[in-house]
Order: C-alpha cells, then sequence, then structure tokens
C-alpha cells in the first residue's frame, strides 16, 4: 500500500496529541525535578488538549478511514473523543494544585496522562482488532504507572500493583478472545468480521471468542463481575488520579465496546444482548449495595462508577439505535456529574492532608455552603433525580431498554436506582442535616471552582440542552451504525 | 394582550425569579433572614395573584384545557413542552399558590437558623408543585412530580424535629420506590403511543393486558403519595418530624398529588384496569379509613393523631374516585381541596401551641381555651370542618363521596361512613384533651394570646372553609365539566360504569 499523506489526516488530533507527548518526555526530562517542573508540564500538555479539542470540533472532513481501515474518523468518534478530552482537560486542570503540594509533584504525570489519552482516542477510532488492542494497551500501561504514584505510599503502590495484574489479566482475555474472532472470521477488520457473520453460520467458538472480548472489555469499563479492581484502585491512587479514573477510561472504553458490538457483531446483536444484560444487571446490583458499606467517598465513588456502567450498559444491551443514543445521553451525564464530584472531593483537605472519608463532609452545608450545594445537585443527579441530567441519562437507557423487551432489566435498573439514592442521600444527610466541630480547609483553588462551576451548570441545565444533544448524539449513532 | 401571555409558565417558575432574589442578598446573619422572609413572602403572594388570573380567565363551559402553551423541546421525538389546565387541575394551582405564603407565614418565628435556605427551599417546592399540576407532557409531570422530592427531604431533613434524618430518608425513599415503577410504565407508553403528550395519550386506547400492568405502575406511585394503607407508613413519621410549614404543604399539596395522578391518569388512560381494580382500591380505602381512624384515637401526639386522620381523609378520596360516578369524583375532588385547606390550618393549629409549648403531647396541654379563646374559636371551626359538619367545606365532600359509593356498592358507603363516626370521635376527643378542662400545667397558663400573623394565616382558610361549605357549587361548576369528561371517557371506552347497579 503506498503511504499517503491523505490516510493518515483524519488521526491528525490523535498525532498532534503524541507529537506534544514525545516532546514533553523531553520538557519532564531536562525541565527539572519538583512541583514547579511537573506544573509546566501539566500547562504544556493542557495547551495541547485544548487545540486536539479545537481540531476535532472544527472537524468537517466527511467519515472516513485511515491506516488502512484501522482507523475510523466519524461523528461518534468526535463525539466520544470530545467528552474524553473535556474530562482529561477537567482532570488534569485540578491536578494542578495537589502537584504542588502532594507528594506526586513529578513532571511525569502529566506526560503520561497525555500518552493515556492518545491510547483512549485510539480506542475510541479503533476499527481493527490490531488497532483495538494497541489502543488497550497504550491507554492502559500509562494508568498503571500514575496509578502507583505515591511511591512512598504503600496504598497506592498496591492500587497500582492490582491494577496492572488485573489489567494484564483482561488484556489477555481481550488478546484470546480477539485470537478466536479472527480465527474464524478471518479478518481483524470490523467490517470483515461483520462480513464474515452474515456469510454464513460461524462457529459456537466465534461466539465464544466475541464473549472473551467483551469479558476483557467488561474489566477496562468496570463492570461486575470483572470489577474488584476499581475500588481498591480508588481508593488507593491519589486522588487527581483517581479523578481521571472516574471519568475519561470509561467514556472510551464504552465507546470500544459500543463500536465492537455494534459495528462488528452488529447483526448478531440477540448473542451479545444477553451477556450485556447479565453484566448490566451485576453491575447495578453489585454497584447498589456495595456502596451502602463504604465508609471512604473515593471507595463510595468506585461503587457508584460501577452501578452507572451498569446502567449504561443496560442501553447497549437493547442492541438497538436507541440504545446508542441512550448510552451516549448516559455518558455525557457521567462525565460531567463525575468531574464535578471530584472537584469536590479534591478539596476535601484537613490541615493540608486530603480528608476522604465520608464522615468528613459532615456539617459541610455550613462551613462551605457553595461546595454543598454542589455535591448535593451531582448526588441527587447521581442517583436519577429529575431534573437533573442523571435522570435523562437514565430515561433514555431504560428507554431503549424497555423497547427491546427488556422490562425485567429496566425494573431491575429503576428498583437498583432507589438502593443507589440511599447511599447518595447519605452524603446529603452528611452535609446538611448534622453539624462539625472540625471542618474542612477553607481555600478552594481556581480550577476547582471553575469545575464545579461549569459541571453545576451542565447538570441543572441539561434538559434545556437536551434537544439539541440529541440530534448530535443522533448524528453520532447513524454515523455508528452505517458500519453494519 | 394579556389573554396572550403565557400565564402557567409565569405561575410555575415566578418563585425561582424569588429564589435569584434571595441568593442575592447580602448583609448580616439577621438582616439576611428577615429579608429573605419578606422576599419569599412577597413572592408568593405575587406569585398567589397572578394565579387567581386563571380563576378569572376560566372558561366554566369548556371541560377540555385552557390556558393552553406549547413549545418545542426535543425535537421530534413526541416529547414537548405543554402546559394547560382544566376544571381538574386549576383548583389545585390555585390551592399551592394560596398555601404557599401562608406557610411561609406560618414559619415566621418558628425559623430561626439558615432562613434563606429555607425560603429557597419552599420557594423551589412551590415551582415544582404548581409545574406538576398544569404538565400536560407526561416527561414533564414526572421531571415536577419527583422533583418535589428534593426541597421536602431537605425541609423535613434541615428544619425537622429529633427524628427528622429517618423520616426524611423514609419519605424520600418510599416516594421514589413508587415513582420509579410508574416510570416504566410511562416508557412503556412512550414507546407504544410515541408521543408523551397526555391529551393524546388519554385519547389512546391501551390494550386490555397492557392497561393492567400500567395501571399497577402508576398505582403504586400514586398509592405511596396518596397515601393509601399499607404503604402510608411514611406518612406519620414525616408530618411529626417536619416543621409546621413543611407539614401544611405536605397535607395540604403533596398528597393531593396522588389524587390527581389516578384522576389525570389511572382512569382516562387505562379505563378498563381501573375498572377491574376498583374492588381492591375500594379494599384498601377502607381499611384505611378505619383502621387509621382507629390508630389515630391512640395516639399522645397531636401531629400524629392529624396525620393518621388524612390518611381517613385521602381514603375517602380514593373510594370517591375509583366509584367512577359524577357524584364520587366530584366528591373526591371537593374533598381534595377541602381536606387541603383543613388540614393546612389543623396542621397550623398544632404549630401554634407547638410555637408556644414546644410540645406536641396532648397531656402536655389542657384548658388552653381559657388561655388562647381566639385560637380556640379557630382550631373549634377547623376540628368540625374535619369531622364534616355541615356548613363546612368538609361536608360536601364526604356527603358527594358517599353517594357515590352508595350507588357502587352500599357496602363501601356502609364502612366508609363509619369511618366518619370514629374521625368525629378521635377529632372531639382530641379537641376535648387540649383545649377543654381545667388548666393543670402553668406553662399553659403563660402562653401568649394569638398574633396578629397567626390571625392572618387562619383567616382566610376559614373564609374559604366556610364559602365552600355554604356554596359549594362555586367550585362544583369549576370541576363538573372535565369530570363528566373523564366519565364521557371511560364510557366510550366500553367501560360499564358503576353508576346505576
Amino acid at each position: 500500500m503506498d503511504f499517503n499523506m491523505m490516510q493518515i489526516l483524519p488521526a491528525l488530533p490523535e498525532i498532534f496529541l503524541a507529537g506534544v507527548a514525545l516532546v514533553l518526555v523531553l520538557v519532564a526530562a531536562y525541565g527539572g525535578e519538583g512541583a514547579k517542573n511537573a506544573r509546566r508540564v501539566t500547562n504544556i500538555a493542557l495547551v495541547g488538549i485544548a487545540i486536539a479539542f479545537l481540531m476535532l470540533i472544527n472537524r468537517d472532513a466527511p467519515d472516513s478511514l485511515a491506516f488502512g481501515g484501522m482507523f475510523a474518523a466519524d461523528d461518534f468518534a468526535t463525539y466520544m473523543k470530545v467528552l474524553v478530552l473535556l474530562g482529561t482537560f477537567a482532570a488534569l486542570l485540578m491536578a494542578m494544585r495537589p502537584l504542588g503540594d502532594d507528594d506526586i509533584n513529578k513532571p511525569e504525570f502529566s506526560l503520561l496522562v497525555l500518552l493515556a489519552v492518545v491510547g483512549m482516542m485510539l480506542m475510541i477510532s479503533a476499527n481493527d482488532l490490531m488497532s483495538l488492542y494497541m489502543a488497550v494497551e497504550l491507554q492502559s500501561l500509562p494508568l498503571y504507572v500514575v496509578a502507583a504514584m505515591r511511591t512512598n505510599s504503600l496504598r497506592s503502590s498496591e492500587a497500582g500493583l492490582k491494577y496492572f495484574l488485573l489489567g494484564a489479566l483482561s488484556s489477555g482475555i481481550l488478546l484470546y478472545g480477539a485470537s478466536l474472532v479472527y480465527g474464524f472470521a478471518g479478518t481483524t477488520s470490523f467490517e470483515g468480521i461483520a462480513a464474515a457473520i452474515s456469510a454464513g453460520d460461524l462457529p459456537v467458538m466465534f461466539v465464544i471468542g466475541m464473549v472473551f472480548m467483551i469479558s476483557g472489555l467488561a474489566f477496562k469499563v468496570s463492570a461486575a463481575p470483572f470489577h474488584m479492581w476499581t475500588p481498591d484502585v480508588y481508593e488507593g491512587s491519589p486522588t487527581p488520579v483517581t479523578a481521571l479514573f472516574a471519568i475519561a477510561p470509561k467514556v472510551a472504553a464504552m465507546a470500544l465496546m459500543m463500536r465492537l458490538t455494534y459495528g462488528a457483531f452488529g447483526s448478531i446483536s440477540f448473542e451479545w444482548s444477553q451477556v450485556l444484560v447479565a453484566l448490566s444487571i451485576t453491575s447495578m446490583v453489585v454497584g447498589a449495595l456495595g456502596a451502602i458499606m463504604q465508609s471512604d467517598i473515593k471507595r463510595m465513588m468506585a461503587y457508584s462508577s460501577i452501578a452507572h456502567m451498569g446502567y449504561a450498559l443496560a442501553g447497549l444491551a437493547s442492541g438497538s439505535v436507541d440504545g446508542a443514543l441512550g448510552v451516549m445521553i448516559y455518558m455525557t451525564g457521567y462525565i460531567f456529574m463525575g468531574a464535578g464530584t471530584f472537584a469536590i472531593i479534591l478539596l476535601m483537605r484537613r490541615d493540608g492532608q486530603s480528608a476522604t472519608k465520608i464522615v468528613d463532609l459532615r456539617g459541610l452545608s455550613k462551613t462551605h455552603p457553595i461546595l454543598a450545594i454542589g455535591l448535593m445537585i451531582m448526588m441527587f443527579s447521581m442517583a436519577g433525580i429529575p431534573p437533573l441530567a442523571g435522570f435523562f441519562g437514565k430515561w433514555y437507557v431504560f428507554l431503549a431498554a424497555v423497547q427491546a423487551g427488556l422490562v425485567p432489566l429496566a425494573v431491575v435498573g429503576v428498583v437498583m436506582s432507589v438502593v443507589g439514592a440511599f447511599y447518595y442521600l447519605r452524603i446529603i444527610k452528611l452535609m446538611y442535616f448534622e453539624d462539625t466541630d472540625n471542618p474542612l480547609d477553607a481555600d478552594m483553588a481556581m480550577a476547582n471552582r471553575l469545575v464545579l462551576g461549569i459541571s453545576m451548570g451542565v447538570v441543572l441545565l441539561f434538559f434545556a440542552g437536551l434537544g439539541s444533544l440529541l440530534d448530535t448524539a443522533g448524528v453520532a449513532t447513524t454515523a455508528l451504525m452505517s458500519v453494519r | 394582550m394579556i389573554e396572550n401571555w403565557p400565564i402557567l409558565t409565569i405561575v410555575t417558575f415566578l418563585p425561582l425569579v424569588g429564589v435569584v432574589f434571595l441568593l442575592m442578598i447580602r448583609g448580616e446573619e439577621a438582616v439576611i433572614a428577615q429579608n429573605s422572609r419578606n422576599v419569599a413572602l412577597w413572592v408568593s403572594c405575587f406569585t398567589f395573584l397572578v394565579s387567581l388570573a386563571l380563576l378569572i380567565g376560566f372558561d366554566m363551559d369548556n371541560p377540555g384545557y385552557q390556558f393552553e402553551e406549547r413549545a418545542e423541546w426535543l425535537g421530534d421525538t413526541g416529547i414537548s413542552y405543554h402546559m394547560g389546565v382544566d376544571g381538574i387541575s386549576m383548583p389545585f394551582v390555585l390551592l399551592s399558590t394560596l398555601l404557599m405564603p401562608l406557610a411561609i407565614l406560618a414559619s415566621w418565628n418558628a425559623i430561626q437558623h439558615r432562613v434563606r435556605e429555607y425560603m429557597i427551599a419552599f420557594l423551589v417546592l412551590e415551582t415544582m408543585m404548581v409545574g406538576m399540576f398544569v404538565s400536560l407532557d407526561m416527561l414533564m409531570f414526572y421531571l415536577f412530580f419527583e422533583a418535589v422530592l428534593i426541597p421536602m427531604f431537605i425541609i423535613i431533613g434541615v428544619w425537622g424535629g429529633p427524628r427528622r434524618v429517618y423520616a426524611a430518608f423514609k419519605f424520600f425513599l418510599y416516594t421514589l420506590l413508587g415513582s420509579v415503577l410508574m416510570l416504566v410504565c410511562m416508557l412503556a407508553m412512550y414507546i407504544e403511543v410515541g408521543t408523551t403528550d397526555i391529551p393524546v395519550l388519554s385519547a389512546f386506547s391501551f390494550g386490555v393486558g397492557m392497561q393492567t400492568w400500567l395501571f399497577l405502575g402508576f398505582f403504586a406511585s400514586f398509592a405511596v403519595k396518596v397515601p393509601m394503607w399499607p404503604v402510608h407508613t411514611w406518612l406519620p413519621d414525616a408530618h411529626v418530624e417536619a416543621p409546621t410549614a413543611g407539614s401544611m404543604i405536605l397535607a395540604g399539596v403533596l398528597l393531593k398529588m396522588g389524587g390527581y395522578g389516578f384522576l389525570r391518569f389511572s382512569l382516562p388512560m387505562f379505563p378498563h384496569a381501573s375498572e377491574f381494580f376498583a374492588p381492591l382500591v375500594f379494599t384498601l380505602s377502607i381499611i384505611a379509613v378505619i383502621y387509621t381512624s382507629l390508630v389515630a384515637l391512640a395516639q399522645s401526639d397531636m401531629k400524629k393523631l392529624i396525620a393518621y386522620s388524612s390518611v381517613a381523609h385521602m381514603g375517602f378520596v380514593t373510594i370517591g374516585i375509583f366509584t367512577m360516578t359524577e357524584q364520587g369524583i366530584a366528591g373526591a375532588m371537593f374533598q381534595m381541596i377541602s381536606h387541603g385547606l383543613v388540614s393546612a390550618a389543623l396542621f397550623f393549629c398544632v404549630g401554634v401551641v407547638y410555637d408556644r409549648l414546644h410540645t406536641r403531647e396532648i397531656s402536655a396541654y389542657g384548658g388552653v381555651t381559657a388561655v388562647m379563646p381566639r385560637f380556640a374559636v379557630f382550631f373549634m371551626f377547623m376540628m368540625l370542618a374535619s369531622v364534616g359538619l355541615p356548613g363546612t367545606s368538609g361536608f360536601v365532600g364526604e356527603m358527594l363521596v358517599l353517594v357515590g359509593a352508595w350507588k357502587a356498592s352500599s357496602w363501601v358507603a356502609f364502612f366508609a361512613a363509619t369511618g366518619l363516626v370514629l374521625g368525629a370521635a378521635y377529632m372531639l376527643w382530641l379537641f376535648r384533651r387540649v383545649m377543654f378542662g381545667q388548666v393543670v400545667h402553668e406553662k399553659v397558663e403563660a402562653m401568649p394570646a394569638m398574633e396578629r400573623r397567626e390571625f392572618a394565616i387562619f383567616v382566610p382558610l376559614t373564609i374559604l372553609v366556610l364559602w365552600f361549605g355554604v356554596y359549594p357549587s362555586s367550585l362544583l361548576d369549576v370541576m363538573e365539566g372535565s369530570i363528566q369528561l373523564v366519565l364521557d371517557g371511560m364510557a366510550a371506552s366500553g367501560v360499564s360504569l358503576m353508576a346505576g347497579k
């Protein structure tokens, strides 16, 4: 195949970010140790992300493939990448302050995050088993490292190691499934697999390969029963890293799951739908029940994210256009809820030390009224109370589920959302119904205020912009479906 | 000019404008508190005045929706911004806007900490309540219906009594569990019909089998809201722990959301299922009427007693609605409006004495009449209205419900009437223990007389209760056409209405 510059143009934002990351390697290596350089690297990374963001939203090229069909640049990819970039930008912005005074003041931090972002964007655009696996690994490896960033903390190292071991296992499962699929379909390209499926009967081993692949990806979205790593990693990682984990990689992995199921395996949706129903129900149940007993807010958020992935998978399980639309609306609300919540969790500090026990929030409404209102809105939204963003996500995923005849799934989902409401309400209770004599620190970083303000605005006014959001997501879904 | 104004949108969202003002208040804590009270009072009064335009402009000869507003919201998905009122919802809108300034006035002195937040919660609550009654789109209805939980949870939890956390959680989770089942049914209806427009859905005939499931889903939500036995247990807790004004709104308006839901959704949209499940509703309602009346007799806490009496009265409402007769439904509607006024006043009565003695134990009182004679007049009047004395609004509602019930089944009427007797028993006994007798407690003797503010709350409620009692057709005429429309729709779908059986 002749090399043609036009062939790689669709991947320009990724290539640009990769280039920035390479430059940052030099800056990180020669810019000196410590907080100052760490901030410098972060600033450059932020600018890089912003430029990539602008490149993305100004994309007016038609849907196209690059790298010999391994990379798909379409409206769906753009939509999801925008979410990933927004989430990462927020997480990095909020990491700026902790980078200065925590023991994670290493220049490598932002560099690694940027590499992971490139991985996530490639995941979203992956259109081939090869690029899928490469992207997943590019996303995962930097994240293993940043999870263990706090080198003098046992918990952080444990988190990194655990994440690495289980992540490697999931990659193995993914790879094994991919090899089975390749073996029977005879091709690694998603279109080729789809064509092979519609061409004739594939043996049951092909389906097993597909299930392996879905399971491998379920690790990445932390869907139960593949969620074991999530609570420990969330709790053990430095909080800025947890914030990142909670927002961006989930979107990327979910997008990859969508492209794989709708794109490659689109015509046998009845086969994977059952798997996703099972994943969805277990995630919703585990997430809702697991969070109740938690005393650490990061750990609680881990279970909360498991439950949220369960809801999103309920939309995916329907296997329909509306399902894809529902997942996209859900993930859109999810990143803003996640960003807003972590903006507050990052501010939970006492005497300069981060304090992440849930009881530390006691009396927050008196000591920090703005934070309390923000967290209250985020919690109500996560509980799915209208008219906040979380409700509309649930409305669209369950709409798709009911439409696909999965009424029991929807019923389990809404009942579990009531169970979930209990632990979200518990946070509001601590903030509003109780008093404290040991308040949290008063200073509020500008970055967190900004992220919190924007997230609050989006979550509160989600209903107003929903009409145009539906249009955008609808176009993106059409792009996703056109692969079939 | 004025005819073209989106009056319903204005009434709904005007309180939120007040919230913006409240957020802008700056100054010392005491200044903020006093200004917040004033702003909230004026905004709610103004909202009430604006809502009177609905009353003036209402065309009683038109049974359909009036003041309709429609705007695009979610593109061509069949979900739009649609508002309107008919004879069923219009009285509830006015009830909400009337009770809100009174509730704010009732908390004038009782609430001393976090006054601004308190007033914000109440104004948000008002928007949600009014919005729910005027929504003609099912998704919008659900948004408002559920969003009510947020301010109410905060009101109970922050300004409530000693067991407020438990009560707030119970209230929230109970109601949420009912609502989410309704949500699933709404999804199914939306998928079936392709729109969430309430008038379209009312005209659509769902399959009989589907109706059963949809009815049960909606029933789960509305039965909790009403509340019906056996899912009423959140109510006594919520009432006892809520601040006085919270109880007033809770009993005055929030309970009506369930009855309104039955009339707006269950009867017109699922007529066959409504007919099928009517005996079940009757049974549950009768149990509610008799059982909760007996429970009320045994209470030693005034607020809890009135809370149980609310459950009993709402039992009448559900009986009336499911008789599916004109008298029964009109009686249920009348009972809801009347109960909205009377129970709000009764809870305020408790609030008046509670503010003075800081206890709700009946045994701590006695002989209050001698100390607060004016208060005794109002309390007695409201107590008698609650019992259903002719000449008060309570009588008309109960009477009509009994007539309707008699048409449906004489046994239902018999048991419901038993509830009336029990109702008289516990209310009169409560009054006797609190108000009459010798003053035995020193503290009671020291109770200050009624303030002008308290007077100002009682007077409008009393006038209305009396007015509706003496001249019921002023209210009945408003809702008659719309009720007939519901019944016509049911008859058209082939339901053999029970009248005449």
